[in-house]
């Protein structure tokens, strides 16, 4: 599904936080969202999944206007969120029962269970599994959901390093035979290099895109990943510019 | 080593577990040990052993009287538990009906329930009605506490997953707020569990016809310390028992905190 955003604006009581801020994303693409703490990255997408509501603007899904909740986003806090007093089958299952087929979605979550690499757990509680674990199954409860855009923020910004880049690894793996719009908001840029189609950088709170940048290798590996110390410095420079920079230009990476 | 650091580490967990009745054997051998060699007599304080031949004696008129009492006390942290339930609900869904019921609750926490004892049997008569309600009064608000401030203190962000996916207000509740504020019910049950054998008893010692209440009274006008003491072990044990059937309450409804917990201790 496309989606595309529309001059929306947001405020904290007196702080602008998002400002005309515009943007597309194309069907089936990964965009990731970097920028500086305070910038509005978590705001853009709580006012998505609908938990804020926007000053104005207007968000479009497949051209039709979208306000409030909508069942095409499917929203991944930055914690995993499963609730410890359910099993981890009933924890992803939480779209089945607040929308009456449960049964049905325990079916279904029972078959992906092995892909998350959660065979086994479904009779676990989440204080059984490790952080990665857990992750995996919030983002098994997130693909439960059925919507199109997936909506993640920081989703692996509790784990340590060696678990945050085999979740990489994994997440990677999954979208490309998953086909679904995906925005992930991410603090690192290793990670945003690894995954996305698109980053967008946020500039200080207000300010919108600083700047854009396509990424279009096919055949990414931990080992081309090393190799990109010029872009990973690029971005760096431009979270960190005081000033606002050429605004939405394009800087293509292969 | 490690066997031996385990062997020690099992030793001492032992040793601190046992710690609480070591040190209540301690004060009962030094009390038996005092009453026996000053020579106390019975009616001015009977020794452990006295009150426990006692306990034993007594034990079918104990029980009998127990029954009276603990059935009041169920039926009391019962009513207890809907109208805390109810009262916890709406303090949190209405901040209104907060700031206009929550001082009232405390005010009724202020008034002693010894006092009001005997206006309860003015106008409820001498049944079980007035014992039951002294026990609703020194329960309710625990549970009420407990459990609003339970709904209140959940992560604003497993609210904000629930209406994401689209869950209703009585689904926050159901879903999220109600499982959640378990734990912190569970506390206030225990508090309460243990006042209920209390209230009742108070309750009873104003007018009565059965009940441990009853019993002490006419044991204590009689000057037969040892039934009152065996009496007092009676309400003890009554009121651990009490709290054993929370605890038992909060695994049934709570079978992830016993796993979770045991994973930790590993």
């Amino acid at each position: 599904m496309k989606l595309a955003v529309e001059n929306l604006n947001f405020s904290y009581t007196d702080k602008k936080i998002i400002r005309d801020l515009s943007f597309a994303v194309q069907d089936g693409e990964f965009i990731s969202i970097l920028g500086p703490s305070g910038c509005g990255k978590s705001t853009l997408l709580n006012v998505l999944a609908g938990i804020l509501q926007p000053e104005s603007g207007r968000i479009l899904i497949d051209g039709r206007q979208t306000t409030g909740v909508t069942s095409q986003f499917a929203y991944m806090p930055q914690n995993d969120l499963l609730f410890p007093w359910k099993t981890i089958l009933d924890n992803v299952c939480l779209y089945g029962e607040i929308h009456h087929c449960r049964e049905a979605m325990r079916e279904q979550a029972r078959r992906q269970l092995a892909r998350f690499g959660l065979a086994g757990c479904e009779n676990k509680y989440p204080g059984e599994l490790s952080g990665g674990m857990r992750q995996r199954a919030a983002f098994l409860r997130t693909t439960l959901c059925e919507a199109e855009i997936y909506l993640l923020d920081e989703p692996f910004g509790a784990l340590d390093v060696i678990t945050r880049s085999d979740m990489q690894d994994w997440l990677r793996e999954l979208c490309s035979s998953m086909k679904k719009t995906i925005l992930l908001v991410t603090h690192d840029t290793d990670e945003a290099i690894y995954l996305s189609d698109r980053i967008l950088i946020l500039g200080a709170p207000g300010e919108g895109i600083r700047e854009e940048i396509t990424v279009t290798e096919m055949n990414r590996t931990r080992e081309w990943l090393y190799e990109q110390g010029a872009l990973r410095a690029r971005i760096h420079r431009i979270i960190k510019r005081k000033t606002k920079g050429n605004l939405q230009t394009n800087f293509c990476v292969k | 080593m490690n066997r031996k650091l385990r062997r020690s580490r099992r030793i001492g967990a032992g040793i601190t577990g046992a710690a609480p009745a070591l040190v209540i054997a301690a004060l009962l051998l030094l009390w038996e040990l005092i009453v026996q060699l000053a020579g106390i007599p019975l009616y001015v304080l009977p020794a452990p052993s006295d009150m426990l031949k006692t306990f034993v004696l007594e034990f079918p008129t104990l029980a009998y009287h127990a029954y009276v009492t603990v059935m009041e006390a169920l039926v009391g942290m019962a009513i207890s538990f809907v109208i805390g339930i109810l009262i916890g609900v709406l303090i949190d869904a209405m901040p209104t009906f907060r700031k206009c019921i929550y001082p009232i609750l405390v005010v009724t926490q202020t008034v002693p329930v010894i006092v009001l004892a005997p206006i309860f049997i003015i106008y409820m008569g001498f049944g079980y009605a007035p014992k039951i309600l002294t026990v609703v009064l020194m329960c309710f608000f625990p549970i009420v506490v407990s459990f609003s401030d339970g709904l209140g203190e959940m992560d604003e962000g497993y609210l904000n997953l629930v209406r994401t996916y689209g869950g209703s207000r009585l689904q926050l509740y159901r879903i999220v707020k109600i499982p959640a504020a378990m734990i912190s019910l569970l506390s206030g049950l225990k508090v309460a569990a243990t006042y209920s054998i209390s209230g009742a008893v108070v309750g009873e010692w104003i007018a009565s016809q059965s009940g441990l209440g009853y019993y002490l009274i006419r044991a204590k006008n009689g000057y037969m310390l040892d039934k009152v003491f065996a009496c007092v072990l009676m309400i003890i044990l009554l009121s651990l028992l009490m709290n054993g059937l929370v605890k038992l309450f909060g695994y049934a409804v709570l079978p992830s905190a016993g796993r979770s917990g045991r994973r930790k201790q590993a």
